[in-house]
């Protein structure tokens, strides 16, 4: 395995039996790495293990180069490593502001020029900019959660689930938006229960079935293969 | 002669109702926004507020008695207000202090707050205990310089009006004070990094770990800012009427409630609700018959005391609003977090 962002041959749980088995993912700057998979396959588990929140048996975890793989999830926060999660991933009863301000806590510079980048990004956050996050809609509440995310300057953004529960129109914007902050040169790993439109959007994919990874490949061709189409894709 | 009656009426009510319950109202206020705040960061019911109430109140009475016997006044203030700064930091630290020991271990083991609410019973009974060995179990006052601000009498010579107005210093300086220290703790709350970040870890834990907001700082600014307020709104009680370390155990109750009725967690029920227990207390315990005298004619003077319960049961008041409001309502007012 190599990349920006990897980690290599992942095995561990939440302390009962193990739900990675032996699980690499990895991402360059610039790129998005798409983890997909049935039910209970242990895709949001890896991208837990990769922020330091699960205590892993074995494998290792990089970042630039460097192992990270026993600093703690504010440590990999610090050093760049940014994470969406699925559920509770705003602040519902701060601002849309104050979630950004909170996003970028750790940053001690001027942050005006931030705050316009992820106006411009999300036009919606800076028009409900004073309302509370907790009243806004399912799609706008995910915008806040990726920009709050965003707001460290991150060198991975990752993903749990962006479009779960959003319309499929909200769901399109939100990949939009996430192949822009690709553009920007962020490593974005994603974990999608739309696998179609996740692959889409992928520069490399990774289906996962029970805790291993199954097929490996480029986004593009793991949706031509049909084996991974008749398994996972419907056809 | 008719609009005699009427303003009589009102001074009447302004005197023994709404001037003292401005007052208890904001000592109630100032002290359920310590409870709500520790709910809110730290997720427990403090059992031992009362209590820290008690000791940070003692140990400003401890330092008044230093400071008078150096001479140092405030003049007409009461001398108090100079020892409140140095009582609050003190304070402050015994509850870092009390952190450290107690309530840094069961956080460690990610203990139930059910389990910490009865941690705080201990705590209770401790800070109880520290308090009566110190300074003793008996009735204090320890209130000096000028009482009044305006006076009955003078009140009465000054308008004509058979009904007098009188203000004590006591009750002005409270509400004052506690106007001042909300207002302050709003804005560091609403405008700070540090405030947002305290409502930021109270209202999603994981996220603001996640955003690397640091947990240990916020529980730290929490106990100061709670040892502060249990100060100024112990000192505040204790000048308005006295100090007696098993009035401000008592007090307990009305303060839960007020920090309930209005919605716990939230500074800004705490506030409400802190004014809402008062003025109920004191208005449901008040004696009316004066009042409808001035209002009524003659011939339908009432001729009981007018009273709804007697000020024995004042705590009965509190006790009732909270039934309600749990029945009702039980994020309270202001929609704070469920019980």
């Amino acid at each position: 395995m190599s990349g920006f962002f990897y980690c290599e041959n992942l095995v561990g749980g939440y302390g009962g039996e193990n739900i990675l088995n032996d699980c690499s993912v990895s991402v360059n700057k610039g790129e998005i790495s798409v983890i997909v998979g049935p039910n209970g396959a242990g895709k949001s588990t890896a991208m837990k293990a990769m922020l330091g929140m699960l205590k892993l048996s074995q494998g290792k975890v990089f970042l630039d180069g460097k192992d990270i793989s026993n600093f703690s999830p504010q440590d990999r926060v610090a050093s760049g490593i940014s994470f969406v999660p699925q559920t509770m991933n705003i602040f519902n009863e701060l601002t849309v502001k104050e979630n950004l301000e909170m996003g970028a806590y750790l940053r001690e510079d001027d942050l005006d020029e931030t705050f316009e980048e992820m106006y411009s990004l999300f036009p919606i956050l800076h028009e409900k900019k004073e309302q509370m996050a907790g009243e806004l809609s399912g799609g706008q509440r995910q915008q806040v959660a990726v920009g709050r995310a965003l707001m460290t300057r991150p060198n991975v953004l990752m993903l749990d689930e962006p479009t779960a529960g959003v319309s499929p129109v909200v769901m399109d914007e939100l990949f939009d938006k996430i192949i822009d902050i690709k553009k920007t040169g962020v490593a974005i790993i994603i974990v999608e229960q739309n696998a179609k439109q996740a692959l889409n959007i992928a520069d490399y994919g990774y289906v996962l079935v029970a805790g291993k990874n199954k097929f490996t490949g480029k986004g593009s061709e793991l949706l031509n293969d049909t084996e991974v189409r008749k398994a996972f894709l419907g056809g | 002669m008719e609009n005699y009656d009427l303003l009589n009426a009102i001074i009447l009510l302004a005197n023994f109702v709404i001037v003292p319950a401005l007052s208890y109202g904001s000592q109630l206020a100032l002290a359920a926004l310590g409870i709500t705040l520790v709910y809110a960061v730290l997720r427990f019911s403090n059992f031992a507020h009362g209590d820290l109430m008690a000791f940070g109140t003692m140990i400003a009475i401890l330092i008044t008695w230093l400071f008078q016997s150096w001479g140092l006044t405030a003049g007409v203030l009461p001398t108090a207000l100079i020892a409140l700064p140095f009582a609050m930091a003190l304070t402050a630290g015994f509850c870092l202090l009390t952190d450290r020991i107690v309530y840094k271990f069961y956080r460690e083991q990610k203990s139930q707050p059910v389990v910490f609410m009865i941690v705080s019973v201990g705590v209770m009974f401790i800070m109880n205990a520290i308090v009566r060995f110190i300074i003793g179990p008996k009735d204090r006052t320890f209130f000096d310089g000028e009482k009044f601000i305006i006076k009955a009498v003078e009140f009465k010579s000054y308008t004509g009006l058979p009904e007098g107005l009188s203000i004590k210093s006591t009750q002005v300086l409270t509400i004052v004070i506690a106007l001042i220290t909300m207002m302050m703790l709003f804005y560091f709350l609403q405008k700070t990094k540090m405030g947002k970040s305290m409502r930021a870890y109270s209202n999603n834990e994981d996220l603001a770990l996640l955003s690397g907001i640091n947990p240990d700082r916020v529980v730290m600014i929490t106990w100061i800012i709670v040892g502060m307020l249990a100060t100024i709104a112990g000192v505040l009680y204790g000048l308005d009427k006295s100090f007696k370390p098993f009035t401000y155990f008592q007090l307990l109750l009305p303060m839960f409630a007020a920090a309930i009725v209005g919605g716990i967690g939230n500074p800004l029920g705490a506030v409400a609700g802190g004014y809402i227990i008062a003025f109920s207390e004191v208005m449901l315990t008040y004696a009316y018959k004066k009042f409808f005298m001035y209002l009524l004619p003659t011939n339908l003077e009432p001729d009981g005391l007018m009273q709804f319960l007697s000020t024995d049961y004042k705590f009965a008041i509190s006790f009732i609003i909270l039934v309600i409001v749990l029945i009702i309502r039980p994020t309270g007012i202001f929609r704070g977090k469920t019980l």
